[in-house]
């Protein structure tokens, strides 16, 4: 006999029922059920599930600590040599209950696999559980049952995992050294010749991925419109009040110009290091423009300047600290009638 | 942080000088400007000079936000 497994299955996939099941206790079946009869066929001998795992869905997710006491239990028992969890494709809280069986299990020194979608907010402990990627729904079993087997099989082995382009698995920021049989040069000539021509190719350094929010409707009456600065370029009251960082800013500045005209060098700095502060620390207004907008108010152009800006310093800091600083910031906007913003940036 | 902005309806402007990144990062308004350590400004000028010209930046801004717009767009100055 090979290698034993443990499989984790939900409701759905242990031909329970769906939703109206999705309450169910976690039990515990004899053999492959579901999806692990996939995984068995490209095990062949090498490696056996003895017992399946199944659990409600919402059972999980309003029982994790049960469930996961019960499961450690069940696998403290059998002694499996590896434990694999799902595909949950893009299930949710069937990913997050696989990713987080998983890394409990993993915790007890046993080898772990799951599977899900890359977009399943399971798939945030992706650096944790080793995870194959596969499509966004159950249509993509066919494909994704076979790399998980290959994969598992190989970890069993204790052979040397390949990179996750090779294997499948959702890259988990390890760098894994190689050589390439041809340089840098050569390899960004073939990219270049293949883009030229239409062809496939592959990057080696994907740029993040952004998405996208439709434009928001113009204003339609600009001279009564109140408009509302914000800044990447770290304009802060002299003296930075709130401490904000010179690079990979963990906050950001709320900060009243009412009454101010002009920005100058006694009342406004930048907390910026990522560009050379000679010019803004003169003349803040030449990155946060409030001179020109009190102008501008007063010749009744615009409506009214908002009373409060909002800077943060962009030098090195993670998108989802800036998402969230502007997330938190655009509700105050919001909810304090501004009709359109102006960004800065350096 | 352009993008967290207008999720919530109220239109935005990106004045900045590097527009690549701005396209890159989802800005749908876009205004260029002088230099990153200056964006609004040119040390190089006299004050009145160089206020005129933030004028005139500021002012492009505006009729961006003034303008409907179906894709990304840069309001060249």
């Amino acid at each position: 006999m090979g290698f034993k497994v443990v499989h984790y299955i939900n409701q759905f996939y242990a031909n329970i029922g769906g939703e109206e099941m999705a309450h169910i206790a976690p039990q515990l079946r004899d053999g492959a059920v579901g999806p692990g009869t996939a995984f068995a066929q490209v095990w062949e001998d090498d490696a056996q599930i003895v017992k399946t795992v199944v659990c409600g869905d919402s059972y999980f997710a309003e029982h994790e600590k049960e469930a996961k006491e019960q499961i450690l239990a069940w696998v403290d028992e059998i002694k499996p040599d590896f434990f694999i969890a799902g595909p949950a494709f893009n299930a949710g809280r069937y990913g997050y209950a696989c990713a987080t069986v998983c890394a409990a299990v993993q915790e007890t020194g046993v080898g772990v696999l799951t599977g899900m979608y890359a977009e399943n907010p399971g798939a945030d402990l992706k650096d944790k559980v080793l995870m194959v990627a596969t499509g966004n729904s159950a249509a993509g079993m066919r494909k994704a049952a076979p790399v998980m087997a290959r994969l598992a099989l190989k970890i069993m082995r204790g052979e040397k995992l390949g990179a996750s382009a090779e294997e499948g698995y959702l890259p988990n920021g390890v760098r894994r050294n190689f050589f390439e049989s041809k340089n840098g040069a050569e390899r960004a000539v073939d990219m270049l010749l293949a883009k030229l021509a239409g062809k496939p190719f592959t990057t080696e350094y994907p740029m993040p991925s952004f998405d996208r929010v439709a434009p928001a409707k113009p204003l339609s009456d600009l001279a009564g419109a109140t408009i509302a600065l914000c800044t990447s370029g770290g304009i802060v009251p002299k003296g930075n009040p709130d401490r904000i960082e010179s690079s990979s800013a963990s906050h950001y500045g709320e900060y009243s110009i009412a009454g101010a005209d002009d920005l100058t060098d006694a009342t406004y700095e930048t907390a910026h290091g990522g560009y050379d502060p000679v010019y803004a620390n003169a003349d803040a207004d030449r990155v946060l423009p409030v001179d020109v907008l009190r102008e501008l108010e007063r010749e009744g152009k615009i409506g009214k300047l908002h009373e409060y800006y909002y800077s943060t310093v962009g030098n090195g800091t993670s998108v989802a600290n800036a998402r969230r600083f502007a997330a938190e910031y655009a509700q105050k906007l919001l909810s304090a009638g501004v009709d359109a913003v102006i960004m800065t940036s350096t | 942080m352009v993008k967290e902005i207008e999720r919530t309806g109220i239109p935005v402007v990106h004045m900045c000088t590097v527009t690549p990144i701005s396209m890159t990062v989802g800005a749908n308004r876009i205004v260029p400007t002088i230099a990153i350590p200056h964006p609004l400004g040119n040390p190089a000028l006299s004050a009145q000079e160089e206020k005129a010209l933030r004028r005139k930046l500021v002012l492009r801004a505006l009729d961006a936000l003034c303008t409907e717009v179906s894709e990304q767009t840069v309001f060249e100055v």
